[in-house]
């Protein structure tokens, strides 16, 4: 049969425009990743000739004067994760092995549904109920609760006036946060470890805690370890859980019931009405965040990736 | 050979199975909390006029949301447009052509790194790419930087979804004499259509509550979101931040709740209803 | 009226260990093994022959109640175990799983070493020296015909072992916990027949100190290694005998249709 279709590109070239076309939007990805670090940096540019190094270790912080360091928001950035990180991690290994391991059929499957949906929940929702509802209760009963029925207030860790708003605050508000979206990446890492893996454990007369020390938790290490590295990350660059409570001050942390900041809260802050070197000072932090997320993102991505690989060799 | 005691074994393994409930419960009570705020707050504030009036300068205790609800509508629906049709043919290059390629390989590690920047970063990208240059804030910006959110996305679920096509079908479909483009764009994304909807209508859910974004692009107004282009452009989530923390009165603390739900809403179904599709289409396979 | 199960020509011949009566299993409303009686003798290989889903694999597990990980697989009758119906909620399945071990159709080396593999039932059950544990980590090593390829090696992981060599593994911590009986679920399906041949040698030694049922598809196999053969056909015991007469002159004509492959 002739060919009498008219064509304007030969089918060949057709098909070679469509490769490079996606390949083109494929290569986005890693372009604008570096767009992220070529801007930032360009912006920083004024802020790192004035402060240098400075910046990186000073807790000055003076509008007026125009002196700038990075240091309160660091920490704070540091201490809020740390807390999120210590309260989420050993929560969502119990409710993802419960979830795998112990809970029946029936329960296992809604509970699962019901973590990925509460993993999608906006930040903006926990900053709100963080700031009108979670704040007052910790001012009027945990913090009392801490302070003076344990009386840990002799710990500089707890010591000083409170009002709800603070480091402690924020790191609970972020673990709450951060919790169904390390349990959601667990679950899978946990529902990799082969069936017949596990019944040869308990074949072996293994109890079921057994079983998971011993053969989940091992197989599934890096799985786990990438699972808590998502968490962090997530942690890290939060912006809206954190602002309404950590109280929006640059300061650094010395006691959990202090006030203080993190980067993306002083960002979030303080952009609009910061102008020259400020502005400058605060796209560095920018930088500082962005350093330290692709950081952890990298780490978190190469262990999963062992994960995968591991699985394609079985 | 000596046994070991039984009785500790078994205690322990019932200890955990007990943790484990008290601590499900307890995640479950503080989710329940959250949730259960949101929805009895927010249905406080929900009335004809909250729906249909736009927002109210600073100092006025009154007003709607509508202009925000529309306001999102089009900067979502803006970053779709800009961020989704990259994302999948990104994904389509990556599931097509690049199954196992090192260049491949770089892609997908940048895109999964991607994802998991914060989103207060791409905010500032977007500000000093596009609001610092053009010397204006826009819903556009806005846009652009929620469709920088997407774009990983999309490119990773769209690359998923169509590997799940089994192979079978792409040789019959160019056994047939059909070039690449065309059994691709005509066979395999059709095939995979439901898994790609569904990866689309995600990431979609993702951005519409993003706030951090917003705050170097989009900001904020009180009037309709017709400037889109080159205005400052109301949205739900940046009105929820000004609500809550610029602003004295229980009355727009209520409307905050009121928007904060419409948003936990529509998230919540989009999911909902996604999972339904995507489970339907693999039954109906 | 047909009598589903045994003709034991061999009550002359040695101790029953595990006997099973009228037993009868179900996954959720699907009846999978239909009052089955069998009593498999010490220190034998029974092998348990049959076509694809005929409940073979479903009674080698009601034997160290496996099944039981699975909320709808229940059992109905009696197993009784030197003595003891270990059906019984009263038993402990923990001191029965150390005593009957299992060893599944694919090798399942655990994530650790070589040495942890095999020391694993033993840091289980037992409180040992560290020494203690090494001699008899080397001696299970031994009794599964591993030990010398692997004496260099044992803190390799056990997963960077070969197919064969996994699954003498996994006998070998099998046989550590020093259990009494060994079932195995088509052992050699998954490996090479060179790996294949060396398991096979190794159960006509492990017999002398275990009593073993073996699972298997393959009826050259069971007319290799095993003493006692029982042939299995939708869920009933049709006919259980020395494996010799099973081979050469089944009493049942379904079995010697299966025997001579007209079916299965």
């Amino acid at each position: 049969m002739e060919n009498s279709k008219k064509q304007l590109i030969s089918p060949d070239a057709a098909d070679q425009l469509f490769k490079i076309t996606t390949a083109v939007c494929a290569l986005l990805a890693a372009v604008v990743m570096l767009g992220f670090f070529i801007q930032l940096f360009w912006s920083s540019i004024p802020a790192i000739k004035t402060f240098g190094l400075d910046f990186l270790t000073s807790s000055e912080w003076d509008p007026v004067k125009n002196l700038y360091g990075a240091m309160p928001a660091i920490a704070g950035t540091l201490v809020t994760t740390a807390i999120a990180v210590v309260i989420a991690v050993p929560l969502s290994f119990i409710v993802a092995m419960f979830l795998v391991e112990t809970a029946p059929p029936a329960l296992s499957h809604t509970l699962s549904h019901a973590i990925d949906l509460l993993a999608a929940i906006p930040s903006i929702i926990y900053g709100m109920w963080g700031l009108f509802i979670f704040v007052p209760f910790m001012q009027n009963q945990v913090q009392p609760f801490l302070a003076n029925t344990l009386h840990l207030k002799v710990i500089p860790l707890f010591a000083g006036e409170y009002n709800g708003f603070g480091f402690l605050t924020s790191g609970i508000i972020l673990a709450v946060m951060i919790l169904p979206f390390i349990c959601a990446v667990m679950r899978d890492v946990f529902r990799m470890v082969p069936p017949v893996l596990k019944e040869s454990a308990f074949g072996a007369g293994a109890t079921s805690w057994e079983v998971t020390l011993d053969i989940t938790m091992r197989y599934g290490a890096r799985g786990l370890l990438g699972a808590i590295f998502l968490g962090l990350g997530r942690a890290v660059g939060e912006t809206m859980a954190v602002l309404f409570v950590i109280g929006n001050v640059q300061k650094m942390p010395t006691s959990l019931y202090q006030a203080g900041t993190t980067i993306s809260a002083t960002l979030a802050n303080n952009f609009a009405e910061a102008q020259g070197v400020f502005r400058s000072a605060l796209f560095e932090l920018g930088l500082i965040l962005l350093v330290i997320s692709f950081l952890i993102q990298v780490l978190a991505q190469f262990w999963l990736n062992r994960v995968s690989r591991q699985m394609g060799e079985k | 050979m000596k046994k070991r005691g039984l009785f500790f074994r078994k205690t322990t393994n019932l200890a955990v199975t007990a943790a484990s409930i008290l601590t499900v419960g307890f995640a479950l009570l503080f989710m329940g909390w959250i949730l259960y705020t949101v929805f009895d707050n927010g249905f406080r504030s929900f009335s004809w006029a909250f729906f249909t009036e736009p927002t109210k300068p600073y100092g006025i205790p009154d007003g709607g949301v509508a202009n925000a609800v529309l306001g999102t509508i089009f900067i979502t629906l803006g970053a779709v447009v800009i961020g989704v049709p990259p994302g999948l043919l990104g994904g389509i290059y990556l599931a097509e052509f690049a199954k196992g390629n090192k260049l491949g390989n770089v892609i997908r590690f940048s895109a999964n790194v991607m994802m998991g920047i914060p989103s207060i970063i791409v905010g500032l990208f977007v500000y000093a790419l596009m609001v610092y240059t053009t010397k204006t804030f826009s819903g556009l910006a806005g846009s652009v930087a929620l469709s920088i959110i997407m774009f990983p996305v999309v490119l990773r679920t769209t690359e998923d979804m169509l590997l799940m096509v089994p192979d079978a079908l792409r040789e019959s479909a160019l056994a047939l004499g059909a070039p690449r483009w065309k059994a691709t764009m005509n066979i395999i994304c059709r095939a995979a259509k439901t898994g790609l909807t569904t990866g689309v209508l995600l990431a979609v859910a993702r951005v519409s509550g993003e706030t951090a974004p917003l705050l170097f692009t989009a900001l904020c107004s009180d009037s309709w979101p017709f400037g889109y282009f080159t205005q400052p452009t109301s949205n739900l989530t940046i009105t929820i931040t000004e609500y809550a923390t610029n602003s004295p009165f229980p009355e727009m603390h209520t409307r905050a709740w009121g928007a904060a739900l419409i948003i936990t809403a529509a998230i919540l179904i989009l999911n909902i209803s996604c999972r339904f599709l995507f489970k339907d289409s693999r039954h109906g396979k | 009226m047909e009598n589903n199960n045994n003709i034991n020509h061999t009550a002359a011949a040695g101790k029953t260990k595990i006997s099973v009566r009228n037993l009868n299993f179900y996954y959720g409303m699907h009846q999978a093994l239909f009052d089955n009686n069998i009593d498999i003798l010490e220190k034998q290989v029974t092998a348990i022959i049959g076509p694809s889903g005929c409940g073979k694999s479903t009674l080698l597990r009601t034997f160290n109640r496996i099944y039981q990980l699975y909320r709808e697989q229940r059992s109905e009758g009696e197993i009784i175990l030197d003595g003891e119906n270990i059906l019984d909620n009263s038993v402990d399945i923990l001191e029965l799983r150390r005593k009957v071990g299992m060893i599944f159709q694919k090798p399942t080396p655990f994530p650790m070493s070589v040495f942890d593999n095999v020391a694993y039932p033993l840091k289980l059950h037992f409180s040992l020296s560290k020494s203690e544990i090494i001699d008899r980590v080397e001696k299970a090593l031994r009794g599964a015909s591993l030990w010398e390829e692997v004496k260099d090696k044992l803190k390799k992981s056990g997963m960077a072992l070969s197919g064969g060599q996994q699954q003498r593994l996994c006998i070998a911590r099998a046989i550590a916990g020093e259990p009494e009986v060994l079932l195995m679920d088509e052992p050699t399906s998954a490996i090479d027949p060179v790996g294949t041949l060396k398991v096979e040698d190794l159960i006509e030694e492990l017999k002398q100190e275990f009593t073993i049922v073996i699972v298997t598809h393959n009826m050259q196999q069971a007319a290799r290694i095993s003493d006692y053969t029982a042939f299995y056909f939708q869920g009933k015991i049709i006919e259980f005998d020395i494996t010799e007469k099973i081979f050469t002159s089944p009493a049942n004509k379904q079995t010697e249709d299966y025997i001579t492959g007209r079916f299965g």
